[in-house]
């Protein structure tokens, strides 16, 4: 019933044109009428689905008929989930994955053939690339890693095998912004399918699409779920490039579950809101700890000392609720002290939820790496990096306030 | 964590939400076992039958007590269930008074459940305190309060009432399902108990039934939950859980919902096929004043209004909406359109629906979370479509 009209070239900071984005999160995607009439959406958890007779089976598959079949091919709620993201995204289609990584394991299956080439911003979730130079590598695919938003260096890396220019934007830990304009302008210019991970961004701050980029991809665990109590993962564009995406999810069987895609349909009902809030909450965080005596420094885009700044300010409604900072004169022991002070941010992995998260990358995702390779990736023994959730903001300032207090106390 | 003097939102977010000791987890398991293993026979443990207590419904009754101001809460199998948990305290011979402009099913539970138990009730224009009074019995043992009220959104002060009611030794009960406590927090008001049919706006996604009593005395609480206990009317883990995760974004939703519904209800009373509007942010409503006190920046998501000339054309005005679909409940992110006289209150005889002021073209909307923009170009052709 309501789809999303949306000018391509639209600025993307502006609301977008069309139903708001609120109307969008409780009813793209969904049918006004249901079955047995309930007004939300039934959690579907048949693993297979029965046809009237054998026709109706030829009918469906001459046909192409959307109807449930077997549930590694698809599931009611999902199809409803898919097109809801596709509509904030504004874009045609989207695939739903049982978790963020699933989903970029299963682009990367699908687009890249033995003797390809994948070009990486190096500021990047580490896991993606373990599995790119780890894994892929197994395959004969070629992983090569520049500067984060270096783009001569992206430009220069291109050869003829290359197929896919890949980035997160902002890249997590150190939220730098890429410029999407110039960034989709090289993939077209050489012909190369271009993939954001907009998982810290989400919908509300950042349009991929409306740039040209190809393929849009979210950790939907964070914003989009937001309730720290799911996991999933997708990826929009068009129809036609997510066409043997979705084939081969099938065939992989990185489905997600009934009950997720409910908790993950529902999360996204107040999604908007909770995206100001998630704004809001991070920016003022993040001015207090730029003020902050005991702060060495502060990474975040809406900072007018961010590197990337201006880019934030052309490309981004809001800068998200993730906060990386630099505690001045502290060993690795000393900055921990203040995580471990922190009595409403409690300490976990992840981001984008309504509870506010903190951690210390070194002792939370880089503890195994050696000190030069932290040092390659940018990760500092006095980094902290927080999740504003969205609790009131001077709950959590005089949180973090009094973490830093006891901590430098002691 | 000491929560005390954390924020409103805050509470909503962390209270009942601790860190879940035994795996870490940030968000609590749902604790789906109907019986617990003891640790010796005959030795007490914090948790034994389900019915009794389980640890999911649990977080969610320390947290709608903690948002409530209560010393403590209970969550029920639905909000009629939670009215009724409260009822259980009067005895037969007792005497009720409650607002007239309460909701149905709390009527239908007074008027054809409770009087045979040999309970008796009088309804009363609680808005006027000299009505209390002339309604008051010896025996009058409880006093039962909904504000706003349904559906014409009447407003009653709660202050006042809770005062004249103590000084008569009398319990006062307030369903506090619309104004959320958001906005009311009816115990600060000298309430002893607090009730929500959590269906609504706590779950907030028309996804769960539930009802909640908080109260703010020890004594009470422990004879609802004997009560409780004994009847078994209680929560469902799995609903609980839906409603907790609901309130995490409670107060977000309901200053949202509020301030759409606030901007809607001044659209509706410029609108010439409209002939009044029931909402009490607006300042011609006679309960404008203690709104504004009583209510916590934003009067709440709930509008009715006069639409049409007759029940024909305000018939077709419900059933034209393109987003407000036609449904009973309120509360929930989907706005919600209905028509009292052929919904909600159709039980009613059309002369008494008439004394109370539910008019044949009386219309009640819940206004969800979708954009002011497109609910009201919704309204809009629905109510051209009159024509
Ligand atoms: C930017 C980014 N991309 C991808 C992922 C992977 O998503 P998931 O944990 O849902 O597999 C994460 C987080 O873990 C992330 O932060
Ligand atoms: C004000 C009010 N109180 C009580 C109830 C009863 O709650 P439930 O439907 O959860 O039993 C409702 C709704 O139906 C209501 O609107």
């Amino acid at each position: 019933m309501v789809s999303p009209s949306r000018d391509v070239k639209q600025v993307s900071s502006a609301e977008p044109q069309g139903p708001g984005l609120s109307t969008l999160s409780v009813h793209a995607g969904e049918s006004r009428q249901k079955p047995a009439n309930s007004l939300t959406d039934p959690i579907v958890c048949a693993s297979t689905y029965s046809f009237e007779n054998s026709q109706a089976i030829i009918d469906y598959i001459e046909q192409d008929q959307q109807r449930g079949e077997y549930g590694r091919y698809g599931n009611p709620g999902e199809w409803v989930v898919e097109q809801k993201l596709a509509a904030l995204d504004g874009a045609e289609d989207g695939v739903l994955y049982s978790s963020g990584m699933a989903a970029i394991v299963g682009l990367f299956m699908t687009r890249l053939n033995q003797g390809d080439e994948v070009i990486f911003f190096d500021e990047c979730y580490h896991r993606s690339r373990e599995f790119c130079t780890k894994h892929l590598s197994r395959f004969g695919v070629v992983t090569r890693q520049v500067k984060a938003c270096d783009y001569e260096a992206m430009e220069d890396a291109i050869n003829e095998n290359t197929r896919l220019l890949v980035s997160e934007s902002p890249t997590n830990p150190h939220l730098s912004v890429v410029d999407l304009e110039r960034f989709a302008t090289i993939g077209k210019k050489h012909q190369v399918d271009t993939l954001i991970d907009a998982t810290l961004a989400t919908p509300y701050n950042l349009r991929p699409i409306e740039y040209g980029v190809d393929y849009v991809l979210h950790s939907a665990t964070k914003y989009l779920g937001g309730h720290n109590d799911l996991l999933a993962g997708v990826i929009v564009g068009s129809k036609e490039k997510l066409e043997d995406v979705r084939k081969l999810r099938g065939i992989m069987g990185a489905i997600n579950a009934p009950h997720s895609i409910y908790l993950l349909e529902r999360g996204l009902k107040t999604f908007e809101l909770r995206m100001e809030r998630h704004n809001q909450n991070g920016q003022a965080v993040a001015e207090f700890l730029a003020d902050h005596p005991a702060v060495e420094k502060v990474y975040y885009p809406g900072l007018e000392s961010h590197p990337y700044y201006e880019v934030a300010q052309e490309t981004m409604r809001g800068f998200g609720g993730l906060v990386t900072f630099l505690v001045k004169d502290a060993d690795w022991r000393q900055t921990a002290n203040i995580v471990d002070h922190c009595k409403i941010a409690r300490i976990a992995p992840s981001l984008g939820g309504v509870e506010t998260l903190i951690e210390q990358p070194l002792v939370m995702s880089y503890f195994q790496c050696t000190p030069e390779e932290r040092k390659r990736f940018g990760i500092q023994d006095n980094m902290i990096r927080v999740a504003c959730g969205i609790e009131n903001t001077a709950d959590l300032i005089q949180d973090l306030s009094q973490a830093i207090d006891q901590a430098t106390d002691s | 964590m000491n929560t005390k003097n954390l924020s409103f939102r805050t509470r909503s977010i962390h209270v009942g939400s601790n860190r879940d000791p035994q795996t870490g987890a940030v968000v609590p398991p749902i604790h789906v076992a109907s019986t617990y293993v003891l640790p010796g026979a005959g030795e007490p443990s914090e948790f034994d039958y389900a019915r009794t207590g389980n640890p999911s419904r649990q977080r969610l009754e320390q947290l709608v007590a903690s948002l409530e101001g209560g010393v403590g809460g209970l969550a029920y199998s639905s909000g009629m269930a939670a009215t009724h948990g409260a009822m259980m305290l009067l005895k037969q011979g007792d005497h009720v008074i409650a607002g007239a402009d309460i909701y149905g099913g709390t009527y239908r539970l007074l008027h054809k459940v409770l009087n045979q138990a040999g309970i008796e009730v009088s309804l009363v224009d609680t808005r006027q305190i000299h009505r209390l009074d002339q309604a008051a019995r010896d025996n009058t043992r409880m006093l039962w309060l909904e504000s706003p009220g349904n559906p014409l959104m009447s407003i009653t002060d709660l202050e006042q009432c809770c005062r004249w009611a103590k000084s008569r030794k009398i319990l006062v009960g307030v369903d506090n399902t619309f104004a959320t406590p958001v906005l009311t927090r009816p115990l600060e008001f000298g309430a002893d108990i607090v009730m929500h049919s959590a269906t609504k706006y706590l779950g907030g996604h028309s996804d769960a039934l539930g009802g909640v009593l908080v109260t703010s005395q020890t004594e009470i609480l422990e004879r609802l939950h004997f009560f409780q206990n004994a009847v078994g009317n209680v929560m469902s883990p799995w609903d609980a859980y839906l409603v907790g995760r609901g309130i995490k974004t409670l107060e977000l939703r309901v200053r949202e919902q509020s301030s759409t519904a606030l901007r809607l209800a001044e659209f509706l009373s410029q609108h010439p096929r409209v002939r009044s509007v029931n909402y009490p942010g607006l300042e011609q409503h006679p309960g404008y004043e203690i709104a504004r006190r009583q209510m916590d920046g934003a009067f709440g998501a709930m509008i009715s209004f006069e639409a049409g000339d007759d029940f024909s054309q305000a018939k077709t005005m419900v059933e034209s909406t393109g987003l407000f679909q036609l449904a009973v409940s309120l509360g929930a992110v989907e706005s919600l359109i209905e028509q009292p006289a052929s919904m909600s209150h159709a039980a009613y005889d059309r002369e008494d629906r008439l004394a109370h002021g539910i008019t044949d073209s009386l219309v009640r909307i819940s206004v969800g979370l979708e954009s002011f923009d497109d609910l009201k170009a919704d309204l809009s052709q629905a109510l051209d479509s009159m024509d």
